[in-house]
């Protein structure tokens, strides 16, 4: 919900301006945003009470190791210049190297953004699946038993804490039914089987044709995902909902109806295809916000993705690893934005 | 339509996908230990660097040390590993070890005298945090060359700087830091000078059962055999530590067959168990105390009758018998049962009466504001709480300071806090591990900065106390340093301001078949090499 | 003609002849059109019964909902007279819901001041400055919506130490970019308004236009998204509450009471359980009654 995506910002679109500057001012845009993003973040890590260099060393070490320490991490020069060669080091693609993994934070990214892709993705699809047809058929009804019950559903997502649900969620399918497999990505005596392509466990599985790994795989996901999933339908459904009221009391889908078209032909090919572009805005929307959004359910279902990458780097004041982190996870969703943002000035019929 | 189409077909997807959700394996293979346990603290495999629980537990089961613990007679001490026997001479300040024959590190290459030199000196000359345990006995990176040196391939002589207690020193040999790598394999991945420590983090060169096979932080770490193996071959041919946070999952995945250990059960959880088919819980007495510790900085504090009031007010057994069932077992010395000289003397019990009459002798009989600093961790918030309960009965004003465990520590290690609620594990197996710390405090000032001790970190000075803990490194009879250091506690349970509460207790929850799971007892790391199931 | 039914007149009148009248009689307009709405009414009901549970909390307890009794731990709902059972420093768990209740409502009404307040001074100067004031204050909401929000927030608690006042403030640095972005679309429609210009001429400065003219008219559009965000900032402390960066111990916070009881699942069930149904209750409350206030105010909407 950024002004990127959101035509009530109210800030003037340059639409006057030629292709090229706008791409310029839009990069410009960008770039000051995540300079702004790295900034606040290194801040609030260098204010943080917590000892960077106790991080490092530990309970027992001496004094002298100690000041080592804190020269090796560089915390001797002025702040600026911290921040300067920090810049400097991610222009280059160095994040640093995590205090708590001890290994290059480029290297462990790499290795926990795919857990959370992979989990956003399937929730996000789901939630598509499930909360668009119910958004529409909550409009087509609206005022019925359907059109309540669709908003109960997606009154009950917003209320829920997802890490209540989760913590449910696994005692029954796991504990009790036994339907699902637990906490983490993969069944340990699969782990290593399938050599990596994507990262995406489920598209690496079926690429390298191994049905058990796949089978597996799935078999973690699907309650994560599934959890995640209520969210972004239960916001799915209520935009989908909002836009299809919008066009179907619309004059042209009056006309259609006088015109004798099934109700079938009206809701889908003609109303339903209005709001296709602005669908589109608020999946990437919900997409992003599950991307952010799953650190609770990363942390209750043990899912080793960037969400609890960062909380749990966090709370170790391992500070590379939280600035890494965020800066990848801003980066997406700036993206995303203006994806969306793009997409509505060149696509929808109305902006034109 | 196009746009229909798609869902339609995703809808397909994830219905043929809702079949097959159901997971598909519920044992784990017979030459395989899969095991559940918190391993979000591992940093680095390094021998010379790594200092922490989950990671002594790998490398207990990567590098052999001179001498070492047997995992299925832990009472008996340490004995003969890589060297096969060792002299002292009549000074006692040097000590002439004869390596064993048979040992080889995963590389193919033999374990010589060399090997330890190397490693030994590496540990001194990296001077990472754990390297305490060696240069005690007077190495520095200055005088390692002549001090630490391997005579010929089979003999590595040691000289130190007193003639200390020969035990003292061949425990430390058993520490992590004592662990031995192999100097070749190491000094082909140096860089920049750093002696392998680099490469070392994530890579082990060891000449244990066991080598590192992928390690993906908190995630899990997995350790294949070590093909050179010297010893008789382990019957787990492969071992499998996965990071699991929460004790009802790991008891969950205990239960359902997919783990065979699980070894961070709650109380709750552990009583579930009990009943369970096929599952079994292990107690083991580790070395791990829970104490709370008084700032000598802060005035009230410092009156030794307010500490001892604090002390009677303390609810040990009802803590003991209920949120730390069967896990701790109340203890009130700083040495842990099973350690040399370890005190069993309980003298503090739960009487409001003699709390509340050391208070009225003291100079605070109001009691006042007290702020108990803890860090995030259920076990602890608990304790916290019930102290914050009894203590307040006392009508002390108790305010709980929760932070990170680094928070926690910063504030303890500049000495700000008021009541630290800790845990303290030893170091190495030996009593001044621990005799060291909490009995030892030459210079209180602030600028001796002496962050490692706690003595220290509580403002507390006591050269005298300081004066026989070193006495007791350098007696050679064991039977007399057994007495000096009972002498020490019981001093130390009445005059300090640490109230020593508990001793750890691990019950790891185990599938029926699986034997000789040992943990490591008070003294040492877990042993995988033995384990059958 | 009894005083109930002139009242109702007075209320309905289709010439109202005040203009107190006309805004009294538009207010009653739309407390019938809610009224008829049943989820949004039920939203209300739950919302009111939290409140008296959180304003009545010492005559409601049955117990001190800090006192321990280590003999009395883990007790289903029911036993020895503890309505939903004990947890696991036997605590009884409906006083401390109750005590609870207030925590919440703290934390709501606190944020609700803080996050709006700031959106709405820096989105109408943005608004009303234009230019380069508008330009750096817009970037810096963009870069702080494009941080992961509970992230931002656990940085900020992280940074500023656990506890409630904290947890509150860092929520509210985090709510603050949507109110910013509303105020300054607000100010923008507002800013070439007649009666702004002729105030302008009259010679009064921007700090006494935003602060008395500007402002009054934002409020309105911020209260009712306030509204509608209530369940989020209350889900958003309970997060933190999990974590360990809420409230702190003994404090009976639901998200910590969570917390504490989710390493008793297994066996006892409602120590988790009961405090999350309690979350969900408050912030259901609020998402109903929120959406029953849109269908009011924006009729045609109706729930988006």
């Amino acid at each position: 919900m950024t002004s990127l995506a959101d035509p009530k910002g109210g800030r003037p679109a340059p639409l006057h301006t030629t292709f090229l500057g706008k791409s310029i001012r839009l990069l410009a845009t960008v770039a000051i945003t995540l300079l702004g993003l790295l900034f606040v973040t290194f801040m609030i890590g260098r204010v943080m009470p917590i000892d960077p260099v106790l991080a490092v060393i530990g309970e027992r070490a001496t004094q002298q190791q100690y000041d080592e320490t804190f020269i090796a991490l560089g915390l001797d020069k002025p702040l600026i210049v911290q921040f300067g060669i920090y810049v400097r080091d991610v222009l280059h693609g160095d994040f640093g190297t995590s205090i708590r993994t001890g290994q290059s934070v480029a290297e462990d990214i790499r290795r926990v953004f795919p857990a959370t892709l992979e989990l956003a993705t399937l929730g996000t699809l789901i939630g598509v699946v499930l909360g668009v047809p119910l958004g529409v058929v909550a409009a087509v009804r609206k005022g019925t038993w359907i059109d309540q019950l669709a908003r109960l559903v997606g009154l009950i997502g917003y209320s829920i804490p997802v890490f209540w649900l989760g913590l449910v969620g696994l005692l029954v399918f796991y504990g009790i039914l036994g339907w699902v497999a637990g906490p983490g990505r993969l069944g340990i005596f699969y782990q290593g089987l399938v050599e990596p392509i994507t990262g995406l466990l489920l598209v690496d599985s079926l690429l390298r044709g191994n049905i058990t790994v796949f089978k597996d795989a799935f078999s973690h996901i699907i309650l994560p995902a599934s959890i995640l999933a209520y969210y972004s339908m239960a916001y799915i459904s209520r935009m989908t909902r909002s836009f299809m009221l919008e066009q179907l009391s619309s004059e042209y889908v009056t006309t259609a109806r006088v015109k004798g078209l099934s109700e079938w032909k009206v809701v889908w090919h003609h109303a339903f295809r209005n709001i296709r572009v602005q669908l589109i805005t608020v999946i990437a929307l919900a997409y992003a916000n599950l991307l952010e959004g799953s650190v609770l359910t990363e942390i209750i279902f043990a899912w080793p993705g960037i969400g609890s990458y960062i909380t749990t780097s966090l709370l170790a004041n391992d500070m590379n690893s939280v600035l890494g982190g965020t800066i990848v996870i801003g980066a997406i969703f700036v993206g995303l934005n203006i994806f969306s943002d793009l997409l509505y000035r060149f696509l929808d019929p109305r902006s034109k | 339509m196009k746009q229909r189409n798609r869902f339609v077909a995703a809808a397909v997807v994830a219905m043929l996908a809702g079949g097959i959700a159901a997971p598909v394996m519920a044992e784990t293979p017979p030459n395989m230990l899969v095991i559940a346990n918190r391993i979000d603290d591992i940093k680095t495999f390094d021998p010379a660097e790594s200092f922490e629980f989950a990671g002594a537990d790998v490398s207990r089961n990567v590098y052999e040390k001179l001498v070492n613990f047997d995992p299925l007679d832990l009472d008996a001490g340490f004995g003969p590993q890589l060297a096969e026997s060792w002299e002292i001479s009549e000074d006692g300040t040097e000590i002439t070890f004869t390596m064993a024959d048979g040992h080889v590190f995963a590389s193919g290459n033999p374990v010589t005298a060399k090997d330890a030199e190397f490693s030994l000196r590496r540990a001194v000359l990296l001077n990472k945090t754990p390297s305490f345990i060696l240069t005690q006995f007077g190495f520095t990176a200055d005088n390692v060359e002549e001090t630490i040196v391997a005579t010929d391939d089979n003999t590595l002589v040691l000289k130190l700087d007193k003639p200390y207690a020969q035990s003292f020193v061949l425990n430390c040999l058993t520490a992590t830091i004592g662990g031995i790598v192999d100097s070749e394999t190491v000094m082909a991945n140096e860089v920049d000078g750093d002696m392998g420590n680099e490469w070392l983090r994530t890579n082990t060169a060891g000449s244990g059962p066991y080598k590192v096979a992928d390690w993906k932080p908190n995630e899990s770490v997995l350790m294949d055999l070590n093909p050179n193996y010297g010893g008789d071959a382990p019957a787990m041919e492969r071992v499998i530590v996965q990071h699991i946070q929460e004790s009802a999952t790991q008891r969950l995945m205990l239960e359902r067959g997919d783990i065979d250990v699980a070894r961070n059960l709650s109380p709750e959880d552990v009583a579930g168990l009990v009943d369970t088919d096929g599952v079994k819980i292990v107690d083991e007495l580790r070395g791990r105390l829970m104490y709370f510790s008084a700032n000598q900085k802060n005035e009230m504090l410092a009156d030794p009758k307010v500490v001892e009031a604090l002390k009677w007010a303390t609810d040990y057994q009802g803590m003991a018998d209920s949120f730390l069932n069967g896990q701790y077992t109340v203890h009130q010395a700083f040495l842990p049962l099973t350690f040399l000289g370890a005190l069993e003397d309980k003298p503090f019990t739960y009487d409001m009466d003699k709390a509340k009459a050391a208070l009225a002798e003291s100079g605070f009989a109001d009691c006042g504001p007290i702020k108990i600093s803890v860090r995030e961790a259920q076990e602890r918030l608990d304790i916290a709480q019930s102290l914050q309960n009894t203590w307040g009965q006392l009508g002390c004003d108790v305010e709980l300071i929760v932070g990170t465990g680094a928070q926690t520590l910063d504030r303890y290690r500049a000495r700000e806090h008021d009541i630290y609620l800790g845990a303290w594990g030893p170091d190495y197996p030996d009593p001044n591990t621990n005799a060291g710390t909490f009995a030892y405090n030459p210079d209180n000032s602030d600028e001796a900065g002496a962050t490692g001790l706690l003595a220290w970190r509580n403002a507390w000075g006591i050269p005298e106390m300081s004066e026989q803990t070193l006495e007791a490194v350098v007696e050679n009879d064991t039977g007399a340093r057994r007495d000096m250091y009972l002498a020490l506690q019981k001093e130390h349970q009445q005059v300090s301001p640490f109230g020593v509460m508990f001793q750890q207790i691990e019950q790891n929850g185990m599938g029926e078949s699986v034997e000789n799971f040992v943990a490591g007892g008070a003294t040492t790391a877990v042993s995988y090499w033995v384990i059958t199931k | 003609m009894s005083a109930e039914t002139s009242l109702k007149e007075w209320l309905l009148a289709e010439e109202p002849q005040s203009r107190r009248q006309a805004r009294w009689g538009a207010w009653y307009q739309s407390w019938l059109t809610f009224r008829s709405n049943t989820l949004a009414m039920a939203g209300l009901i739950i919302l009111v019964l939290i409140i008296l549970a959180a304003i009545f909390a010492p005559l409601l307890a049955t117990d001190d909902p800090f006192a321990q009794d280590l003999g009395q731990r883990l007790l289903a709902p029911g036993v020895d007279g503890h309505l939903l059972g004990t947890d696991s420093l036997g605590r009884d768990i409906y006083s401390r819901l109750l005590y609870g209740a207030r925590i919440s409502i703290y934390i709501v009404l606190l944020v609700a001041m803080v996050a709006p307040l700031l959106g709405l001074v820096i989105g109408t100067i943005a608004g009303y400055m234009g230019g380069w004031t508008d330009e750096v204050l817009m970037r810096l909401t963009d870069i702080f919506l494009a941080f992961p929000r509970l992230i931002l927030a656990l940085a900020f608690v992280a940074a500023l130490g656990a506890g409630i006042e904290n947890a509150v403030l860092a929520i509210s640095l985090t709510a603050w970019p949507p109110y910013a972005r509303i105020a300054r679309a607000e100010t923008l429609t507002i800013r070439s308004a007649d009666f702004i210009h002729a105030i302008r001429l009259q010679g009064a400065g921007p700090i006494r236009i935003i602060t008395r003219h500007i402002w009054p008219l934002c409020i309105s559009s911020l209260m009712i998204r306030v509204t509608l965000d209530m369940a989020g900032i209350i889900l958003t402390a309970a997060g933190l509450g999990f974590l360990g960066l809420g409230a702190q111990p003994p404090s009976p916070e639901w998200g910590a009471m969570i917390s504490e009881g989710r390493k008793y699942i297994l066996d006892y069930w409602w120590v988790a359980t009961i405090p999350g149904l309690a979350i969900f209750a408050i912030s259901l409350a609020f998402n109903l009654l929120g959406d029953g206030l849109r269908d009011v105010l924006d009729p045609k909407e109706g729930g988006a």
